[in-house]
């Protein structure tokens, strides 16, 4: 994905800063490129301001994926049999590996990872809200993986069409390996409702918990959100957030009436007029102040990354030696 | 590579071949201490299910590119050249395949 190594800049050499006023010229050939549906590659020109926005949402987005490893991390070592604790961790381990993938299409553009990394770690970098709530049973791990990957693939799917090449192509291996979270997630429920009254109470107790925080997921009302027509016009974003989350919606409802669970919205009805499911109101003060660190595990999220990064730094710092000794191993044998 | 001063693990551009028979394709990168390490890691991010059967890395700072802005110059001339394109040729249809 991401052949762009000549575009990162080297400390020592700092690259010549783009000036921010476009050259008409280029803008107009950008523009061309953009309103007949091409891609952007990571060395053509692009406005400054193209440039921020992009590595704003793909270095939010790989934090999000690799804080979306800790909640469900939690139930490895808790996980019913074997064979879930297996599914458990390839799917955590896929999380990383997303997170990995989105991390390089941001350097693309010409960040650093360690940057990327100590602004997640220091508090400053955001990451999707819905990480920041608890796990608290194993009905949990089935209802993340059914509705927050449900709504994490309504959100990914239009982004494989991205106009920027690094991140669309990130964002198709993704997808391709999304759908297996989700599957799992739900027959894992499956299995539940066959069970025992204590173990369908318990999803439905997850279920009830989880649902208005997936729908939050998506975003604010187009109307409200911040960012959201430039990114349509620049092709960052393919859907707006409200036409996304009924999508979800739509989708979801009869995956929730094969299951056997409700849905906790008593405003939740087919209108027909629409053809859409109708929904009630989103509780958008409590997404806000989960955004802005407040939620109830923002804290624990961060110190827990923060400790498995320092936790590594010794390897880190071993691998680096060990490099530089074969190096000059290498360098002595050759004069 | 020089490596004079490696704050970070360098920038690794990743190859990995389907199958045999087929060519290593360009997937992605990564940072890596050491080639054998890049070897690794690769393995673990690119080839989770069975991506590949082979694999290549090579750092990414020793790749030289063609320069966005000489596109016209470079591939533009091949434009008009269509006679280098079988469908140039028009032949007669009993002729069948050829």
């Amino acid at each position: 994905m991401y052949t762009q190594a000549m575009d990162i800049p080297d400390p020592a050499q700092p690259a010549p800063a783009t000036p921010d006023l476009a050259d008409p010229a280029q803008l107009a050939r950008f523009e061309a490129v953009l309103s007949g549906g091409g891609r952007i590659e990571a060395q053509d020109w692009m406005p400054a301001a193209y440039r921020k926005t992009l590595l704003r949402q793909i270095s939010q987005h790989a934090h999000s994926e690799i804080v979306g490893m800790l909640p469900e991390g939690n139930w490895i070592s808790r996980a019913p049999s074997l064979k879930r604790k297996a599914i458990l961790i390839a799917k955590v381990q896929d999380e990383g590996g997303h997170g990995l993938y989105l991390y390089g299409a941001a350097e693309t553009l010409g960040a650093r990872r360690a940057d990327l990394i100590d602004a997640l770690l220091a508090g400053r970098a955001k990451y999707s809200s819905i990480f920041n709530y608890p796990t608290l049973g194993w009905a949990d791990v089935g209802v993340i993986g059914w509705l927050v990957d449900g709504a994490a693939i309504m959100n990914q799917i239009p982004l494989c069409r991205c106009s920027y090449g690094p991140y669309a192509r990130a964002m198709i291996r993704i997808c391709k390996e999304e759908s297996f979270h989700q599957r799992q997630g739900y027959e894992a429920l499956l299995v539940m409702m066959r069970g025992t009254g204590a173990q369908r109470r318990m999803v439905q107790d997850a279920v009830d918990r989880w649902w208005w925080k997936c729908l939050a997921m998506f975003g604010p009302p187009d109307a409200d959100s911040e960012h959201g027509a430039q990114s349509m016009r620049w092709g960052i974003k393919r859907m707006g957030n409200d036409e996304l989350r009924q999508k979800f919606i739509d989708a979801t409802v009869p995956q929730a009436q094969i299951l056997g669970v409700t849905l906790p919205d008593p405003q939740l009805k087919w209108n027909d007029e629409r053809g859409h499911y109708d929904h009630g109101p989103i509780d958008w003060e409590e997404f806000r102040s989960t955004l802005a660190g407040d939620g109830p595990c923002n804290r624990e999220r961060i110190a827990t990354r923060a400790e498995a990064h320092e936790n590594g730094r010794w390897v880190r710092e071993a691998a680096l030696a060990h490099a530089r000794k074969q190096q000059q191993r290498a360098q002595g044998a050759g004069t | 590579m020089s490596t004079p001063a490696l704050k970070d693990w360098p920038l690794w551009e990743v190859f990995v071949r389907s199958k045999q028979g087929l060519e290593h394709k360009h997937c992605g990168s990564l940072h890596a201490a050491d080639a054998a390490q890049a070897l690794r890691l690769a393995r673990d991010v690119y080839t989770r299910r069975q991506e590949g059967v082979s694999i290549w890395v090579v750092p990414s700072a020793a790749i030289t590119a063609s320069n966005p802005d000489d596109k016209a110059e470079l591939f533009d001339p091949a434009a008009d050249k269509i006679y280098r394109h079988p469908s140039f040729y028009d032949l007669p249809d009993d002729l069948g395949n050829m």
